[in-house]
């Protein structure tokens, strides 16, 4: 096999790890720039793997394998959005610390989805492995091109998804009217609020978005990784999200180039265990390589991260 | 017994166990079981089988030992028992398995019927009993295919099964065509990434661990398992107590001699039988004591 060869599956192995990631990171990105800070994004990617896992199963057994997945990934945007909702309401409306209020929601997430999986899965620990998952798709011609044919254009559904939202989001943060005001609301709340923005309602807006992204991140987890869900499907994909959200400077494109670079250290760290020389790395070593090369580019390369001015900050408009 | 968070139908060690405490049932025995909702459940849920006066407690798993060595030290007249773990207390029989003799028979099964000579192992976390899996795997395929080199990658964690499927796709990449997993849930990324090439027409094949993973994963990826026999162990210790002999503070290590590991009966659907009667061959000359195979501390 040429080197060529093996680059291009190492493309694709990355691109299957930031996948999720990036659907987290992307949720991050929208609430954050909104002034609310979203450390929940664990727990409702958690309640996102729960949705789809359950949604898939029981298209399943209704014989409707083929839309199966699809209808999980809607369920998985829905009920992060419920999540989602829960911190809107705690830390929009009610002011509560936004910190505190993720906090809960990864607790409530992590609890509720374990409790009823036992409740629809007879007392078992996970649910019934699913058959009906997403398969990698060869897009027809473009898959054909040397090297990005096998890198970039046989992928999952949902990794073709997260690209076009990039850039979905991207556009709508930084050229759109909707956008504008988003991102005011993250920076100046009170001078937005004069401009005639509604604060609370653009950010009801972000946050819920941000439940429906990350959902659709756990979806992604459930429906091209591990065939089931269970208490430990999303185990930390959450907050390497939220550090691509830093990585990537509150961007899309950013948080893009961070999960794609976190997400090639990881195959990297694989790559390497194939050669017989690697034996003589102690394994700490390698486990540590993602994280190394990660501090290093956030150390060296990226520069300094400024983040939204009103961030954290509940919205009160009778403050001065 | 107590169960840790996966509860009796986990299709694992839990569900293994209770089986086999249910053969028991009945001629003056009962059996009964409580669920632990968290690590922080061990405790309360043994004491409560202390205090009704059960003539032994299970603990089910390597994640209790600490747990179940503390309620044997504050209650020194009950027995108690352990799979997976040694604990040191004279009132606590130990039972763990020689992970090694079975994985030598997988071992023997990939090396037969890899067709590009490559095999891979995915391990958990890099600790003796993974270890044993690794040693014994490794040494049952140069029995019978010195050619075939072995890829190994230990991912650092039982729980991720992101890091499987990613170590699964660059060892089949590779070129790798058998990957035997000893990883718990890790695995569940190894079948994922199997399953999606069967399904793109390619032949590649997972090794299970500790059940029969044919059942849940289905034959068209799973090979075969490295099956620890739980409920036999449960079984052994149990009828101990029943019978009076019940030893305590010994470890019991049960191999293929005593049937606590192997492959189970479903690997003839993919496994053919001469290979398999190679396989007993093996098993025997392992039992005999002809062959030793390799095992870590």
């Amino acid at each position: 096999m040429n080197f060529l060869d093996q680059f291009a599956d190492l493309i694709n192995i990355t691109l299957v790890f930031a996948t999720a990631l990036l659907f987290g990171a992307l949720g991050g990105i929208v609430s954050e720039r909104s002034g609310v800070t979203n450390i929940a994004i664990e727990g409702l990617m958690t309640a996102g793997a729960f949705a789809s896992a359950v949604a898939t199963y029981y298209m399943e057994q209704a014989d409707l394998s083929g839309p199966a997945p699809w209808v999980g990934l809607v369920a998985a945007a829905a009920l992060g959005m419920v999540f989602a909702l829960i911190h809107a309401v705690a830390s929009i409306t009610f002011k509560a610390d936004q910190v505190i209020s993720g906090v809960v929601i990864n607790f409530l997430a992590a609890g509720f989805t374990v409790y009823l999986v036992k409740l629809l899965f007879q007392g078992a620990g996970q649910t019934e492995t699913l058959n009906a998952v997403f398969s990698k798709w060869a897009i027809p011609g473009l898959s054909q091109i040397p090297f990005f044919g096998p890198a970039i254009f046989t992928a999952y559904p949902t990794t073709y998804i997260v690209i076009i939202l990039v850039f979905v989001v991207y556009y709508v943060l930084f050229k759109t009217p909707f956008g504008l005001r988003l991102r005011s609301v993250g920076e100046h709340p009170s001078a937005a609020d004069t401009a005639g923005i509604r604060v609370l309602r653009i950010r009801y807006i972000a946050v819920l978005l941000s439940g429906a992204f990350a959902g659709l991140g756990g979806a992604t987890i459930t429906l091209t990784t591990t065939s089931n869900f269970s208490h430990n499907s999303i185990s930390g994909q959450g907050f390497i999200a939220l550090a691509a959200v830093i990585f990537g400077k509150w961007n899309p494109l950013g948080a893009l180039g961070a999960t794609l670079f976190f997400g090639f250290a990881q195959a990297l760290n694989n790559w390497i265990q194939l050669f017989p020389w690697s034996k003589n790395i102690p394994q700490e070593f390698l486990f540590m390589l993602p994280y190394v090369l990660t501090l290093l580019m956030l150390a060296g390369a990226v520069g300094k991260a400024r983040m939204p001015s009103a961030l954290g900050e509940p919205y009160d408009p009778g403050k001065r | 017994m107590v169960t840790d968070i996966g509860g009796v139908n986990d299709k694992s060690f839990n569900q293994s166990a209770w089986e086999g405490l249910k053969k028991l049932e009945g001629n003056g025995v009962t059996v009964k079981y409580l669920q632990s909702k968290s690590d922080a459940d061990y405790i309360p849920n043994m004491n409560t089988f202390v205090k009704d006066n059960y003539d032994l407690v299970w603990g089910i798993g390597f994640l209790m030992g600490d747990q179940l060595k503390t309620v044997a030290t504050q209650n020194p007249n009950s027995k108690f028992a352990i799979i997976d773990n040694v604990v040191d207390a004279k009132n606590v029989e130990s039972v763990t398995f020689a992970e090694n003799e079975g994985s030598f028979l997988a071992g023997v099964v990939a090396g037969l019927m890899t067709k590009t000579n490559k095999i891979g192992f995915v391990g958990g976390v890099d600790i003796p009993v993974i270890k044993r899996f690794d040693l014994g795997f490794e040494a049952g395929v140069k029995a019978v295919n010195p050619n075939a080199t072995i890829t190994k990658n230990y991912t650092g964690a039982f729980d991720k099964p992101d890091l499987g499927k990613a170590a699964a796709a660059t060892m089949y990449n590779a070129g790798v065509d058998i990957i035997f997993h000893a990883s718990g849930a890790t695995g569940n990324g190894v079948f994922n990434e199997a399953k999606d090439r069967v399904k793109a027409g390619k032949k590649v094949w997972v090794i299970g661990v500790d059940k029969d993973q044919s059942l849940e994963y289905g034959d068209d990826v799973t090979l075969t398992s490295m099956v620890k026999r739980v409920d036999e162990a449960v079984i052994r210790v149990t009828k101990d107590v029943i019978n009076g002999q019940f030893k305590g503070g010994t470890t019991q290590v049960l191999g293929l001699k005593e049937d606590g590991v192997g492959l189970p009966d479903t690997s003839k659907k993919n496994v053919p039988a001469d290979i398999l009667a190679k396989v007993d061959d093996y098993k025997k000359k392992i039992i005999s004591g002809e062959i030793k195979v390799p095992t870590a501390q």
